[in-house]
């Protein structure tokens, strides 16, 4: 194995390593924010609220996120006279806010999912006995479904924030020099595939190791009182 | 000329792009298809060597599914499509050919999509398999079977019914996954033509959905009319999949007591 090289890669590499956190948490923040958001529009009593954001859910997870990217990028080009009127081109000409939509509006889909899963799993009794306590609305929220929820919800969560991470890759697509696009440029560059994947792969695994870590610790945080057999298994 | 209305772009024929999307959608579900039978394999093989009893083959199995489940796919379609096509070239100039060969990218592409599912395929089939009730396997064993028949009659039919679940989730994932091959493209057939001492190679270029929709979308500066068929396209497709995986579970579930 030639070491320099696998240095000089190396050092490119880490090169896109901000860009690509910088992509994955900026996207699972707001895609938080929005997940929850349409999580409470499932639930929502007024029929077409509920039916938007199943559609939005069914959309942004059926398709491949490639695909997203693209109609974002390139396809909103074709309205390029209507959007700039609007004052917005600015916006859609820019691959890293085309990037950033698109990964939003997909982990936003997942994340809702799992988000009303974490709601329904809040047992009714509990609900109950805090009305019984006088508590409700806000606060019932905030003392008792979120927290219980939250707790259901970590787990699947942090799969999805893995699974955001590995998805960042998809920018390259979209000229961002992320790690994947500079891994992409090094290999066109010296079409030495093997040691380029095994730096570019490397650099991947120990992100995803440190926030698996991360998440891990956070479960451990809020719910050291729940069984870890007792958790729901791994989805994909 | 002003631009052609929706209707006349989606035409069925030379005139518009409704066959040449069709066809697209047929190799989408090709790649994928073949990509989940490439990643059942290698499931298989790497699910048996999770559950054997030799320590190397555990290491190396735990290796595969964290290295393939950990990485990007997009990565691992690059090493695949690159990397594939150098071995294929060292190989072409130690026989004596020189010059660059690439290799066919529905081989690579396929094959990039089996390793990375066959991966999660792995959890699931192993999975699977620990779920079969081991008095069953002992009660087999007092009949007297043993080996292929008890793989046959006992174990198999058990474990693709745990496991259809699983697998249906791993076949969406695919089913996304097969459009990252529009971004190496995909070349199926390559053809000669000899005239004389001249020889031409010719090779046929097919388009999955993505890259078609890209093609088309750059050929009648329309991009947001393709990506959105596209987008309704893979709709279709995963309806259709997650449909049919129903019924494939009512169907190995039957006989089953339900709680």
């Amino acid at each position: 194995m030639d070491l320099d090289f696998l240095w000089t890669t190396f050092v490119r590499l880490i090169g896109g390593v901000p860009l690509t956190l910088q992509l994955a948490f900026s996207s699972i923040v707001l895609g938080l924010a929005l997940a929850v958001l349409l999580a409470v529009m499932m639930r929502s009593w007024f029929t077409p609220l509920a039916w938007a954001a199943d559609g939005f859910v069914f959309v942004f997870r059926g398709t491949p996120l490639l695909v997203q990217v693209f109609l974002i990028y390139y396809g909103l080009g074709q309205f390029r006279p209507v959007l700039d009127d609007m004052g917005i081109w600015w916006f859609f000409r820019s691959p890293y806010y085309c990037a950033l939509l698109a990964l939003t509006l997909n982990t936003a889909a997942y994340g809702a999912e799992i988000v009303r899963g974490g709601l329904q799993s809040v047992p009714h009794g509990q609900i109950e006995a805090a009305r019984a306590f006088g508590m409700s609305g806000f606060t019932l929220y905030r003392r008792i479904v979120a927290p219980i929820a939250l707790r259901q919800a970590l787990p699947a969560y942090g799969n999805e924030i893995i699974l955001m991470i590995k998805a960042t890759s998809l920018c390259s697509t979209i000229t961002l020099m992320e790690v994947t696009g500079l891994a992409h440029r090094i290999i066109s560059e010296t079409f030495r595939s093997f040691e380029v994947f095994f730096v570019a792969g490397a650099i991947y695994l120990a992100i995803n190791f440190a926030m698996s870590r991360l998440i891990g610790l956070a479960e451990a945080r809020i719910a050291p009182d729940l069984d870890q057999a007792s958790r729901p298994a791994e989805v994909h | 000329m002003p631009p052609k209305s929706f209707l006349e772009l989606m035409q069925w024929g030379p005139q518009g792009w409704l066959d040449e999307m069709t066809f697209a959608t047929g190799l989408t579900l090709a790649v994928a298809i073949c990509g989940f039978l490439f990643g059942l394999a290698f499931g298989t093989l790497a699910a048996a060597a999770k559950l054997s009893r030799s320590t190397i083959l555990r290491r190396a199995a735990d290796a595969y599914t964290t290295v393939f489940r950990g990485v990007p796919d997009l990565l691992v379609i690059y090493l695949f499509y690159f990397g594939g096509s150098a071995v294929v070239t060292a190989i072409g100039a130690a026989l004596g050919y020189s010059g660059f060969i690439g290799l066919p990218g529905f081989l690579v592409g396929t094959l990039a999509i089996g390793i990375v599912s066959g991966a999660y395929q792995t959890e699931v089939i192993r999975g699977a398999y620990l779920a079969v009730p081991q008095g069953e396997v002992d009660a087999a064993r007092a009949f007297g079977m043993s080996g292929f028949r008890l793989l046959r009659r006992i174990i198999g039919p058990q474990v693709l019914r745990y496991g259809l679940p699983g697998m249906g989730n791993i076949w969406q994932l695919v089913l996304k996954e097969s459009a990252l091959v529009a971004v190496v493209g995909l070349t199926l057939i390559f053809y000669e033509v000899r005239i004389g001492d001249l020889v031409l190679i010719y090779e046929t270029r097919f388009s999955d959905l993505l890259r078609q929709a890209h093609v088309a979308a750059g050929s009648t500066r329309q991009p947001f009319v393709f990506y959105i068929t596209a987008v309704a396209f893979y709709l279709v497709l995963t309806t259709a999949s997650t449909w049919a995986f129903r019924q494939a579970e009512t169907w190995a579930t039957r006989g089953m007591r339900r709680a």
